[in-house]
C-alpha cells in the first residue's frame, strides 16, 4: 500500500465531548482491514472535496477493528469531519511517526501530563497503562482544560480515580462556583503528583508553552530531560518527510516526531526562528 | 498526639527552616480546621494571618458584581494561603473560602512581623519562602491569562 495514497474507511459513529471537539470511530469499508498503531501515532484524514489533515490516535491499541480519533473542530477541515454523518467514507493514511516510549517506561513510575486536546494523543497511553498496569509503578495522570465543561473524556476520567495505583489530577484555568475540584494551570498539579522523579518517565502533550513550563517544573522536582518526552506540532502535509512543510530545525515532525525526547530537541525549542 | 511543632516541621513551608526559628514560629502557631463552604477571609479586612494547609481545598476568589465570586486559584495540602500579612497594609487582596473540609496551621502574622523585627534571620527566611511562593503563584497567573487552550488543535 503506497503511503500517499487514502484508504477509505467509514464513520461508525461520531459523538461531541464538548462543544467544540468530537471524537468519532471508523470502520474499514471492505469490512476486514485490520489497524495496528503505537500510542503517540497520527493518521492523516481526509475530508473529501475538502482537504487533509493530521490527526493523533486516541483509541486503544488493542483493538484493531477500530480507529477513533478525537478532533477539535477549528479549520475548515475539522469543521467538516465534525458534521460526517453515520456511513461516510474519508481517506486514510497512516498510522505516521514517532510513539511514546511504553515499553521503557516499564518497571518506573509513569506521569502522563496533557493540557486540553494533548489528552487525545496520550489517551492510547492510559489504555496500555490498564492493560498492563503491573508492569508499571506508580502512575500519575495530570489534566488541565480550559473550563469544566471543556474537559474530555469526562466518564472515563472519573473511572480513573477509581483505579488503585493510578492518581488522577484534573485542573481547570477557569471556573464558575458549581465546580469544586482544581482551579490553576496545570503545572501546579506535579507539586501534588506522588512519583520517583529518579526513576520515572514523563510524557507531556499539550500547547508549546504549556510544556515549556511543564518541563520547567519537572526539573525542578529532579527530573532528567532524558526522561521526559513531549509530542510537537507542526503543519505536516505529506506526513513523510518529504514536503518540508513541518520541518523543526534538521528534524521533520512527521517523521522524526511527533513524539521526542526532550533531550533531542531541547536546544531547538530556543530558537525562535524555526 | 501531634504537637504543632511537629506538624509544622513536617510542612513543606517550613522544611528546613533553623530549630530556633521554627521555635518562634510555633509561638504564633494554632492548628485549626474549616468546614466546606465557610468563608475564611474577605477582600479588604485585616489580614493578621496566614495559613499552612494540611489537608482539603481552599479557592482564592475575587468578587465582581457583574459575575460574582470568581474562583481564581484553589490551594490544597502543602501549600500555603496567605501573603496580604507580610505587605503594608496588611489587608486581604482576595476572599477565602474553605471548598472541602480543611485543617491547617494558622500563623499570627501580626506576631511573626514582631519576630521578625527582632530577629531578622527569621525574618529573611519568611520572606524568602513567602517570595517563592507569590513567584510561583505569579508565573501561575500569566500561564493563566495567555489562555493557552484557546487556539490549540
Amino acid at each position: 500500500m503506497h503511503p500517499m495514497v487514502p484508504q477509505p474507511w467509514c464513520i461508525r459513529r461520531l459523538w461531541w465531548e464538548t462543544a467544540d471537539t468530537f471524537t468519532f470511530e471508523l470502520k474499514p469499508v471492505n469490512g476486514s482491514t485490520k489497524f495496528h498503531f503505537l500510542p503517540g501515532q497520527f493518521n492523516m484524514l481526509y475530508v473529501f472535496g475538502v482537504g487533509e489533515v493530521p490527526i493523533s490516535v486516541s483509541g486503544d491499541p488493542a483493538k484493531a477493528e477500530r480507529i477513533i480519533h478525537t478532533v477539535r473542530s477549528v479549520g475548515p477541515v475539522t469543521r467538516a469531519m465534525g458534521s460526517l454523518k453515520r456511513g461516510t467514507q474519508l481517506g486514510l493514511r497512516g498510522p505516521f511517526g514517532t510513539c511514546w516510549p511504553v515499553e521503557q517506561a516499564a518497571g518506573k513510575d509513569l506521569l502522563i501530563i496533557a493540557g486540553g486536546i494533548g489528552l487525545a494523543p496520550l489517551r492510547p497511553v492510559v489504555y496500555e497503562v490498564l492493560s498492563r498496569r503491573q508492569i508499571f509503578g506508580r502512575t500519575c495522570l495530570l489534566y488541565g482544560a480550559r473550563t469544566p465543561d471543556d474537559i474530555l473524556y469526562t466518564k472515563e476520567l472519573s473511572n480513573l480515580g477509581k483505579e488503585v495505583n493510578l492518581q488522577t489530577l484534573l485542573t481547570v484555568d477557569r471556573a464558575g462556583q458549581d465546580w469544586t475540584g482544581n482551579v490553576g494551570v496545570v503545572t501546579r498539579l506535579i507539586a501534588k503528583a506522588q512519583f520517583d522523579p529518579g526513576n520515572a518517565v514523563a510524557m507531556v502533550c499539550g500547547p508549546e508553552v504549556m510544556m515549556r513550563f511543564t518541563i520547567r517544573e519537572l526539573q525542578r522536582r529532579g527530573m532528567r530531560t532524558d526522561s521526559i518526552y513531549i509530542s510537537m506540532e507542526r503543519n505536516m502535509k505529506c506526513a513523510l518527510g518529504f514536503c518540508g512543510h513541518c520541518q523543526f530545525g534538521p528534524t521533520f515532525i512527521c517523521k522524526d516526531g511527533p513524539v521526542f525526547r526532550y533531550n533531542k530537541i531541547q536546544h531547538l525549542l530556543t530558537i525562535r526562528e524555526i | 498526639m501531634e504537637t504543632v511543632q511537629r506538624i509544622l516541621a513536617d510542612h513543606p513551608f517550613v522544611r528546613g527552616l533553623k530549630d530556633c526559628h521554627l521555635e518562634l514560629l510555633v509561638g504564633c502557631a494554632s492548628n485549626i480546621r474549616f468546614e466546606a463552604g465557610q468563608l475564611l477571609f474577605r477582600e479588604g479586612e485585616e489580614a493578621n494571618r496566614f495559613y499552612l494547609i494540611r489537608e482539603g481545598k481552599v479557592a482564592v476568589e475575587l468578587f465582581s458584581a457583574e459575575r460574582g465570586p470568581i474562583n481564581i486559584l484553589t490551594l490544597g495540602e502543602g501549600e500555603v494561603l496567605g501573603w496580604s500579612w507580610l505587605v503594608p497594609p496588611y489587608r486581604w487582596r482576595f476572599d477565602g473560602r474553605v471548598i472541602e473540609s480543611t485543617r491547617a496551621i494558622a500563623l499570627d502574622g501580626k506576631c511573626l512581623r514582631e519576630k521578625s523585627e527582632r530577629d531578622h534571620d527569621l525574618g529573611y527566611e519568611l520572606l524568602k519562602r513567602i517570595a517563592h511562593t507569590m513567584a510561583e503563584r505569579l508565573q501561575a497567573t500569566r500561564l493563566q491569562l495567555l489562555n493557552v487552550y484557546e487556539l490549540h488543535t
